[in-house]
């Protein structure tokens, strides 16, 4: 655990953008090295997704009726359409109404 | 056994150029996702320069918006770091994907341009490369072009967002939320995708209601990515990635 405020939350922010540089570098670096195998890609394929799903999972699970709605909506009109833009804009929407409505 | 890979050429101001102005348009819409980045951030209590200085040096919305998760006045450090590197764990694919063209010109130029690595240039640049046109500038200006939106989205989003009294009221707490799952299922989709999403989801919520706090989102990222691991994809499938952004 750290603390957020000012300076310490500033340090937090220059951690996660040093693993994100990590990861714009490490493809080329580890492709000098060694090639990135067929496995490692679809665990990386698999994982990248997952982490979202898992993310959202609390909000799912512990968010209201119109949260959950809202992300019933988000996923439909992304199916269906396949833009995020429209997909998000359903979203929130939905999730407006169904707090103005019930 | 090797196909043949064009030649690369190196970086040029005018390529730089004309990657930027290429790639300005699609930037348009980064705008509107650097917005509502910006809007979260606020309510959930990122200083200005805190919320500012993320898009400058992180600059990978998926991952920003995550961070926001778990913001708090105490922050979980190596769950949100873990966190970051699954989320950009697709980077390394990306850049690995253009080695053949990037180990053509010198290190600095190849490092250089992996700074504004991201999905839309990344997947313009690696298109011209399989067309025998390999443009760097294209990857780099490109890049710029969506660094500058998407800073410039998010300081907008901050302005606007500290005049929304009650964000929840429009379903704006939501931005978040409906962005990651955007995201998921605007990826490759198969059998295997939505068997790894599902193990993610039981997992992650086992975790979350058994596991300490914040272990949940490295659970269900390691249950997904096995489904991967012990279920490849067929060889012929194409390379690396979901289009983000």
């Amino acid at each position: 655990m750290m603390a957020t405020d000012g300076l310490n939350g500033l340090l937090v922010i220059c951690l996660m953008g040093a693993v994100t540089l990590l990861t714009r570098f490490g493809g080329v670096l580890v492709m000098s090295v060694v090639p990135i195998n067929q496995r490692v890609e679809s665990f990386i394929n698999a994982m990248s997704g997952s982490v979202l799903i898992a993310i959202l999972v609390p909000v799912a699970v512990e968010g209201d009726m119109a949260a959950r709605m809202a992300l019933l909506a988000t996923a439909a009109v992304m199916l269906a359409v396949r833009r995020p833009m429209p997909a998000i804009a359903a979203g929130i929407s939905v999730a407006a109404g169904w707090r103005y409505l019930m | 056994m090797s196909t043949a890979v064009s030649v690369m050429p190196g970086l040029t101001l005018a390529g730089i150029g004309q990657g930027f102005w290429r790639l300005l348009p699609l930037s348009m819409f980064v705008v509107v996702f650097g917005l509502a980045y910006g809007l979260a951030a606020v309510q959930t209590g990122l200083t200005p320069l805190q919320t500012v200085f993320m898009s400058f040096a992180v600059f990978a919305g998926t991952a920003q918006f995550a961070a926001l998760e778990l913001w708090g006045g105490q922050i979980p450090v190596i769950p949100l770091l873990v966190t970051t590197f699954a989320i950009n764990a697709r980077h390394l694919l990306m850049g690995a994907s253009l080695y053949p063209w990037l180990k053509q010109v010198p290190a600095t130029q190849r490092f250089g341009s992996m700074l504004v690595l991201s999905d839309a240039n990344w997947a313009m640049t690696l298109n011209d490369c399989q067309r025998g046109k390999p443009n760097l500038g294209l990857l780099v200006g490109g890049g710029m072009a969506l660094w500058v939106t998407w800073m410039g989205g998010t300081l907008l989003g901050m302005t606007f967002g500290n005049l929304i009294a009650n964000p929840a009221r429009f379903g704006l707490d939501m931005v978040m939320g409906c962005f990651m799952l955007s995201m998921v299922f605007g990826g490759r989709k198969s059998l295997r995708m939505v068997l790894a999403w599902c193990v993610a989801a039981l997992t992650a919520w086992l975790a979350y209601r058994y596991l300490p706090e914040n272990t949940h989102v490295v659970v269900g990222a390691i249950g997904g990515g096995l489904v991967g691991l012990f279920w490849m994809e067929k060889p012929a499938e194409p390379k690396a990635g979901r289009a983000d952004k």
